[in-house]
Formats: C-alpha cells, structure tokens, sequence
C-alpha cells in the first residue's frame, strides 16, 4: 500500500472514532446511526516434531496466524480494513503469507441506486465461473480485488456490477489487471404483466478480461483475455431450473500447459421440493476453464474465476478424508441428492421424526482427440485437444453413493448414522502419477445423548475400509458439553489396517472450548491428520502436525 | 510500520472498550431468496417481537444440530410469535443444495442466500454457525458463536425475557 493511500485511511478511521463514540460521551448524541463492528481471529500452534506422522522440525516452535477487521459505518459511508499477521504462518499456509501488515481496506458509499466501492472488495458473477473473488482464510486463500466497483440498480429487479483492479497475491498484488461487467434482470419484477406470474424468470449476463503484458520469448501470447457467459433461472412452483454457460477466449497458461484453445463451462441444476421432500440434480461440463490474472500462477494463486465441484462436502473426519476438488482442465461431473424425511408419529419415522439424505455424485475426465495426427494431446504451443461435448472420457476422478439417516429416538436420544462409498483418483486429484485407485466403504455413528441441565454427551465412531492408500481406518470420539459455553472432547483416529506396522498410529486429540457471546476460546493437545476438523461447534481445514493448538475468536 | 501498529492497537483496545455499549441494528445490505430475488436486509423483522438471525452453511454440522435442536422445540417458540431467521454462506458449490435441503427436512423457518459473504462480513462473522438474538425493535442484543445441545433453551429463554421486557 502506498503511502497516501495509507494516510488516507488513517485519517478516515481517526475521523470516524473520533465522531463515534469516546467513551465519556454518548455516541448517539454526536454521530446517530453510527456503527463500529469487526472481528478477530488467532490460531497459534506450538509444535513437536513427529516424522511418523510428517509433522516436521519446526524452527519457531510456535507459529501464528492472526487477524483482525475493523469497520464503521455511518449513513451510506463504510470504511474498513483488516490487519493480518503471520508470525510465522501456521504449517500449512503459504509461507509467502510471512509478515504483517493491511492487505484489506476499502471506503464504500450508497447513494440513491448507486454503489461505489474503492479499494478491496469481494464480488461475484452468476455462479462465479466467469468471475469471483472470495476469502476462505481456513484455506489460505484469498483473491480479493483491489481497485473500483460499482453497482447501479437503475429500477427494482433490474442490477449492474463493474469492477476494475488487480487481486490479492499474499501481501502484493497479481501482475494482470481485472475488468469486468455484469447485468442481472429479474423478469417478474420488471414486466408488469409477469408480476403475478407464477413462472418466475430471471436472467444474466456477464464480461470479464484480464491484461498481462506478454513478455515469454518463445510464445506470442494473448494479453488481453475475455471470458463472457449467460446465465437463465426459471421457477414455477415447486420446481427449480437454474443454468449458466462460459466461454473463454484462447489463453494459454502454465494450468494448461500453454495451449491456445478456448475454455468452456455449463452448470445446470435443477431442483424440485416440496414440504418434506427435495430432489436436487446437476450436469456440470469443464473444459479448459482455468482463468488467471497471472498466467504462471499455480495452485490456488490469482483466480479470477471460481468452478464449483459438483460432489458432496462430507462433514465427518473419515468421510472427509478423500475429498474431490474441481480439476479446470476438463471434467465432466453429475448430482443426485434426494432429502426427505418421515413423519413424526408414524411407524417408519418414530414418534419424533427422521430425516434421511440419499446422494450420488460422479466426476469424470473429458473426452479429448489429437488436433492433428502428429501431435500429441495437450502438446505445449497448440491447440491442445479436440473434445466431443456430450462423450464422456475414459477415466474416472471420483464417484460417492452415500445415505444418511437421522433419527430423534426420544427426547434425549438423538442419532446420525451414514454409510458412504467413494472411488478417488488419487494420481489426479492430489497430482500423482502411479497411485492406485482408492475405493473407500465409511460407516458413520454420531449419537447425541442430553442430559439435564442442558448438558449433553455426544459419541462419534467411525470407519473407514480400503485396501489401498493407507488401508483401514477406525475413529472414536467423546465430547461432553454444558450449554452454552463449555465443551471437552477425546478423539483417537487410528490407521489400524496399515501394511506397514509403524504407521498404524494413534492420530490422538484431547480439547476444551469456552464460549460466550461473540467470543470463543479453545485449546487441544494431540496430533492431526491432515484433513477438515468439526469439534465442540465450529468446523476447520487443518494440516498434519503434532503439539498445542489456541484459537481465539471474537466478532463485535 | 510500528505506527501503524500502534494506531492498529489503539484502535482495538478502543473497539473493545465501546463495543456493547450501544444496541445497533441490522446493516442494510442485498441478500437473496431461495428463488433468488433481492432482498434488503433491512426488511427483515418480526412484526414487533424478538427475533433470531443464525447463519449457517449445509456443509456444517453443528449448524445442522443447530437448525434441527430449535426445529423440536419451534412449535413452542412460534406459539410466542418468535421466528427464525436462517442465513445461508452457502457458495455456488452447495447453494442449489439449500432449497431442497431445508424442504426437505420440513424446517420452517425464513431461508436466505448470503452468497458473497457481503451479509456475513457486515455481522462480523467469522465462523458458522453464529446467532444473533434480535429485540422487537431489530436491536441485535445478544450473539452466540458455535452450537452446542441444549443452546436453543438458552436462546428461547433470551426471546422470552426480550418479550417480557417489551411488555
């Protein structure tokens, strides 16, 4: 951040706490309407070595991620920043996160139909395949813009967005500068005769072109990009149609190993739910899609665009543990999800209900030809591929078939039980190359005992069976809560199945929490495998590591 | 660089020390129905009585617990004019997911789409599920990050006292 930039927003937030509310007077005689609010974040960890587990030699010791927003508001006027610091990052995160400082500020104001926004924002097109940019800071990342927006909604139903910046790149900003444009038009809102209409029709579309000069000495690359897609909704009903098609103008890149063909991507989802059951189904098509402000970035680095796996996020530890994540190249992906639930007081849905959830999700390779004969498929400085649109490939990325079913057996007893199958192509998803296919049976109890004085006893037991990977997995867990504001818990995750004896490891965890309003505070001594983590409340994405973990959480 | 710090710090130790001291109401910002037409949030109200603003995503657990432990008891809470208001962070991975979702487990609650977060940001949320517990008015008197087994008393027994306190 430059330094007049950064004087500015001194000056902006010095002005607003001044008018705010100093403590010996009342805030609401100076500045009525006024609000200050933010939060705060801090996970430290202290590490022992472990090189069973892969946890390494960790020179610090002690590693933090912190940060802190902090906004006001006044009228139409916002301002806001957060302050970061990784001292160091966390094992895990990015190292090019080290240091301190504000990468996050912006000023916005709201005027009659207007919205300008200066600095950083997040925004999103349609469903974000075209453009989206997004924090996710358990996963380090975040792609926010840095630059202008502006939203104009000239009559009700009717919105259009501009963005112009670079986005977010650790504590700088990406080479490539972002433009943008989108309009949405909610139909029955803005024809009269349709304002009755049980069809509700809503449609929009969007524009977005990065520049990055070219300066590759063997390639004449493209430095002005555009993507552009169309998106069209329809409801009536109990019945959902939802569809969006991108396309992307030639923009070769080190995702796509520098071919010059275009992308391509369509989402279509369609939903039907009434009261007490809801079918959910997606097509999804990728091919290409991959879309940067740096073409040599890699990883989850300056995305412009955001594609959505069409899978089911799994919520427990050993259903967690072979995720599928969106391969940009080129895939072909469907869901099937059927919620429903039984009624209370009958003879399938016992006297307090039970809900069940049945889902299928299938993601697949493209199909792709030679472009010529004497070139291979995707040869670095050509067109890539051909690809037939409707032709699936012959390689499986992943396939999930799981239910489950939840049950309140009585006042106090409440249980989860799941059963899940997944096929993960291990050498595509996690980028190896002689990994064997992995078919995994998990089977899932999660029972809820409540006990008086609104404290309550939860147990989780787990498995999950495999002949490859890491073989058979076993989970328990006991947590112990007294509402609202204290929780313990033990978990042991054990690689019982492993073929080689000295990595059939305990994984185990000991954790309390305290919380009370805005604020929250937990602490856990034990080693973590890679993976997502839900205890006492609050859901996270945690690497392998061995020793202490503090978390401190506080919204105000 | 050390003076920003300390101008971070001041800020914060200041934040800290006013926050709480005033009730503020909701931030006025565009969310959307599950049908996906705009919605202001400074509409949201519960014709005069408390309310509940808890935000959730269908990929987190407690708030699952969290939305079904109220759904046992939310005959008794409607039986006093209180209402849910449910908040989802849900992305475009999962968003298709909410509306089937929540039919499908018959909640009967008023469902929202916070897509970009924009919602979410203007509360201060960090994580999901976090609750605020609105008076008649639409001051946010109370927040709860987390759920665990028996907070829907808790919260049930605020809605209560903000009613009596309106009376």
């Amino acid at each position: 951040m430059n330094k007049a930039v950064r004087k500015l927003f001194a000056i902006a937030f010095a002005f607003a706490f001044f008018l705010t509310s100093p403590p010996t007077l009342k805030s609401q005689e100076l500045l009525p309407g006024g609000r200050i609010w933010g939060n705060f974040q801090l996970e430290a960890q202290y590490y022992f070595s472990d090189s069973l587990i892969g946890a390494p030699e960790v020179p610090e010791k002690i590693l933090m991620n912190g940060f802190g927003n902090l906004n006001f508001s006044y009228q139409g006027f916002t301002v806001g920043m957060r302050y970061e610091s990784y001292q160091n990052p966390l094992l895990g995160y990015d190292p090019r996160y080290q240091g301190s400082g504000i990468p996050y500020r912006f000023a916005s104001f709201s005027q009659e139909n207007l919205e300008v926004t200066l600095g950083n924002f997040y925004e999103q097109f349609g469903s974000g395949m075209v453009f989206r940019t997004y924090e996710e800071r358990d996963l380090g990342v975040d792609n926010a813009m840095d630059g202008l927006k502006l939203v104009y909604r000239p009559v009700d139903g009717v919105s259009m967005r501009g963005i112009i910046g670079r986005q977010r790149l650790f504590f700088d900003t990406g080479p490539g500068i972002v433009r943008g444009f989108d309009a949405q038009v909610d139909l029955n809102s803005v024809v009269p005769s349709l304002v009755e209409s049980q069809n509700q029709w809503s449609f929009g579309g969007s524009a977005v072109s990065k520049f990055q000069r070219d300066q590759n000495p063997l390639y004449n690359l493209p430095e002005n990009v555009a993507a552009f897609s169309g998106r069209l909704n329809f409801s009536r009903g109990a019945v959902s149609i939802s569809s969006e098609y991108a396309h992307k103008i030639n923009d070769p890149s080190a995702e796509n190993n520098f071919i010059y063909k275009d992308g391509h991507a369509l989402l279509l989802n369609a939903s039907y739910a009434v009261s007490g059951a809801g079918l959910l189904l997606s097509a999804k098509r990728i091919d290409n899609m991959g879309f940067r402000s740096d073409r040599n970035a890699t990883g989850n680095d300056l995305n412009i665009n955001y594609l959505p796996p069409t899978t089911r996020q799994h919520l427990y530890s050993l259903s967690g543990m072979y995720p599928y994540a969106t391969q940009p190249t080129g895939e072909i992906g469907f869901m099937g999800e059927l919620n429903f639930s039984l009624p209370r007081e009958t003879p399938l849905g016992g006297p307090f209900g039970t809900s069940v959830t049945i889902n299928y999700s299938l993601a697949n390779s493209l199909h792709k030809e030679r472009v010529h004969d004497t070139i291979p498929v995707g040869q670095r400085g050509t067109k890539g591929y051909r690809s037939d649109f409707f032709r699936l490939g012959d390689e499986k990325f992943f396939e999930d078939i799981n239910i489950e079913i939840n049950r309140r057996f009585s006042r106090t007893l409440r249980a989860l039980f799941s059963y899940a199958y997944i096929t993960y192509n291990q050498n595509v998803i996690e980028g190896y190359v002689d990994k064997e296919m992995v078919y995994a049976h998990i089977l899932i109890a999660d029972v809820t005992h409540r006990l008086p004085q609104r404290r309550s006893i939860r147990w989780e037991l787990q498995h999950l069976s495999t002949r490859q990977d890491n073989q058979n997995w076993a989970m328990a867990m006991l947590e112990y809560s007294i509402a609202p504001r204290w929780f313990f818990a033990v978990s042991n995750q054990y690689n019982y199945g492993n073929d080689d004896r000295d990595l059939r490891i305990h994984y185990y965890t000991l954790s309390g929490g305290y919380s009370r309003g805005g604020n929250r505070i937990s602490l856990s001594y034990g080693k973590q495998r890679e993976g997502i983590i839900c205890v006492g409340g609050v859901c996270r994405q945690v690497p392998a590591s061995n020793g202490f973990t503090l978390n401190v959480s506080s919204s105000f | 660089m050390k003076k920003t710090i300390a101008f971070i710090t001041f800020c914060f130790a200041f934040t800290f020390y006013t926050a709480g001291q005033s009730q503020s109401s909701l931030p006025e910002l565009t969310i959307k129905t599950l049908q996906g037409r705009d919605v202001s949030t400074a509409t949201l109200e519960n014709q005069g009585k408390p309310f509940v603003v808890s935000f959730w995503a269908t990929w987190c657990r407690p708030c699952l617990k969290e939305l079904n432990a109220i759904d046992d008891i939310y005959h008794e809470w409607q039986d006093y004019g209180f209402k849910l208001i449910a908040v989802s962070t849900d992305d475009a991975r999962t968003r298709a997911n909410v509306l089937p979702m929540v039919m499908g487990r018959s909640w009967d609650y008023e469902f929202y789409l916070d897509e970009n977060g924009d919602f979410r940001r203007a509360m201060g949320v960090n994580n999901v599920p976090h609750t605020f517990i609105l008076n008649g008015k639409g001051e946010i008197v109370y927040q709860h990050t987390s759920f665990s087994d028996g907070m829907e008393w808790d919260m049930f027994d605020k809605l209560i006292e903000l009613l009596e306190d309106n009376e």
